[in-house]
């Protein structure tokens, strides 16, 4: 089982000035292939910066980010991203964008086609391998960001607020289809949100982030996302007392961080 | 240029200007930039037919529409100083394709370097900041002093007046590639070569065309004015022979094939950026 691990990181922008407060501090975090972290925390409590830390977008500081116990040095196929303004390339139709991953390592163009369009008919959208980025809506264009990801079949999904440009509906709709990606595909994901009530429904594990220095606050286990795939409806996963009354904690550590500011 | 692609969709959002303010209380729609363009063409047609038949000013200063129409007929068939015009249009227009090829197999990296090195930009700043404010004319006698007064010296010319626009837009489209492109595309494991090919190059595309587009409209004025200097062929030297031996309506017909060419050219680039980057105009 493979495994995702950030080890004592800590992460300063400045690099050459030690003494400034760093955004990340020592932050210890495993995420195995069966799991759904999502973390939440307040705008600017490093979320985005945790993300690309795992990604090996930004260098950490100190400590080390390891897949199965060995550091890595950047990013890499073994850990695919889904952007928040889904990040397609715009020249590309969604076909293409989906065998793009598949080009980058030399597969035939035959090949990835049709690996390409097995994945769009996987995130139901076997109509739009033709069609322009521009032609599509927004959850599908996230669909497509998804199924892309999906092509170079990482071991991790990292995943920057996918859903948060969305509308409420297509929203609901998507966070369906995410947990049935994560569970069909076997990859170990990471979620960023600001909806703790997508966290409740999504997430094996919720990390609470708190800010200056952004730190890990509070890690709780959940279990509601799994309802959700064994097809309880929604309303039913929400009614119970134990759902509320996670969401109200949640709320609290939140906001609790919030009047840490203040005060 | 006023009849140009854009301009079309545009009338429908005027703004409510000062000129909008006559149609106020009406129920007639304002009228279509393009009409009101066509009509100062016609209009400026029949004040110099109107003056050259009244014989308001000399046939030698301004000869009438139809001389000049006359005057293409025979270009076009028999031709001046040796040439016809269409061996004088082809004489320009290869100097500027050649020129432009140049441009930018020269200036598309040039601008790269400048969009990802410091040490690329470093070096090429400073030479396209010289090279950029420089009149053409101004350097086109040393460059005829090195090069001769062959083909070599105007395609030089031509070329280093096309330059900085084209290293120019490529090197802004290099540098406004969006951070999420270059980083997804290192995600799936992309080498910087692949960031480069697949990711910064097509997304610096509609720039380059841009740029590409104003480079033509210079290449274009500095060609004619080449031309005027040193040349036995072209559209700039038909004119310049016509004018020394007083054959107006010759130079006024060049100056219309000169206008025609130009707009041509302005319309085929922008059909052009139409087909090769629609995603840059519909996102
Ligand atoms: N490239 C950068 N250079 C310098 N500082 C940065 C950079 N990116 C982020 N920061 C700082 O790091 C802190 C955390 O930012 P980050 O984007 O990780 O927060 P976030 O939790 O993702 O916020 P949001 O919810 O608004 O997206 C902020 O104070 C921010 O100003
Ligand atoms: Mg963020």
């Amino acid at each position: 089982m493979s495994v995702l691990s950030l080890e004592k990181v800590t992460l300063r922008y400045a690099a050459s000035d030690s003494r400034a407060a760093p955004v990340l501090a020592s932050i210890d975090l495993k995420i195995a292939r069966d799991e759904f972290v999502v973390v939440i925390g307040r705008s600017g409590s490093g979320k985005t910066s945790l993300l690309n830390l795992a990604a090996g977008f930004v260098a950490a500081s100190s400590g080390q980010v390891c897949v199965d116990g060995r550091p890595v040095a950047g990013p890499g196929a073994d850990r695919a991203v889904v952007f928040q303004d889904d990040a397609l390339y715009p020249w590309l139709t969604a076909l293409d964008n989906v065998a793009f991953p598949l080009h980058l390592r030399g597969v035939a163009r035959p090949e990835r086609l049709e690996r390409a369009r097995s994945l769009l008919n996987r995130v139901g959208l076997p109509d739009a391998a033709d069609r322009h980025v521009w032609e599509l809506s927004g959850g599908m264009r996230q669909r497509v960001g998804i199924a892309r990801a999906l092509a170079s079949d990482p071991k991790f999904l990292l995943m920057d607020e996918p859903l948060g440009a969305l509308d409420a509906l297509t929203r609901s709709r998507m966070q369906g289809f995410l947990l049935d990606v994560w569970q069909k595909s076997g990859v170990g994901a990471l979620l960023i949100t600001h909806s703790i009530e997508e966290a409740l429904l999504l997430a094996t594990r919720i990390i609470v982030l708190a800010p200056n220095p952004g730190r890990i606050a509070s890690e709780i286990a959940t279990t509601f996302g799994r309802d959700l795939l064994t097809g309880v409806s929604l309303a039913e996963i929400r009614s119970p007392p134990a759902f509320r009354r996670l969401h109200d904690e949640l709320t609290a550590l939140i906001h609790a961080e919030d009047e840490g500011i203040a005060a | 240029m006023s009849l140009s692609i854009e301009s079309a969709p545009s009338t429908t959002h005027q703004p409510r200007g000062i000129v909008e303010q006559p149609e106020r209380g009406t129920t007639r729609s304002p009228l279509p930039l393009a009409w009101i363009s066509l009509a100062t063409i016609v209009a400026l047609l029949a004040l110099w037919s109107l003056a050259s038949s009244y014989g308001l000013v000399s046939a030698l200063f301004l000869p009438s529409p139809l001389a000049v129409y006359k005057a293409l007929q025979s270009l076009a068939v028999t031709g001046f100083v040796d040439a016809t015009l269409a061996q004088h249009v082809g004489a320009s227009l290869l100097r500027i394709f050649g020129a432009l090829a140049v441009a930018i197999l020269l200036g598309v990296p040039g601008g790269i370097a400048i969009g990802t090195s410091r040490l690329g930009k470093g070096i090429l700043d400073p030479i396209v900041e010289f090279l950029r404010p420089l009149p053409p004319l101004a350097y086109l006698p040393l460059v005829i002093i090195w090069l001769g007064i062959g083909e070599a010296s105007k395609i030089a010319v031509i070329a280093l007046a096309m330059l900085p626009p084209i290293i120019l837009s490529t090197a802004t489209g290099v540098k406004s590639t969006s951070s999420d492109h270059i980083n997804a595309a290192r995600a799936f494991g992309a080498s910087r070569l692949q960031v480069l090919r697949h990711v910064i190059l097509p997304s610096a595309l509609p720039s380059v065309l841009t740029g590409t587009r104003i480079a033509l409209g210079a290449g274009w004025s500095t060609l004619v004015a080449a031309e005027l200097v040193a040349a036995t062929r072209g559209l700039g030297f038909m004119i310049q022979s016509a004018a020394q031996f007083l054959v107006t309506d010759v130079v006024i017909a060049g100056i219309v094939v000169i206008a025609a060419v130009a707009f041509v050219f302005e319309i085929t680039a922008r059909l052009l950026e139409r087909w090769l980057v629609p995603w840059a105009t519909r996102r």
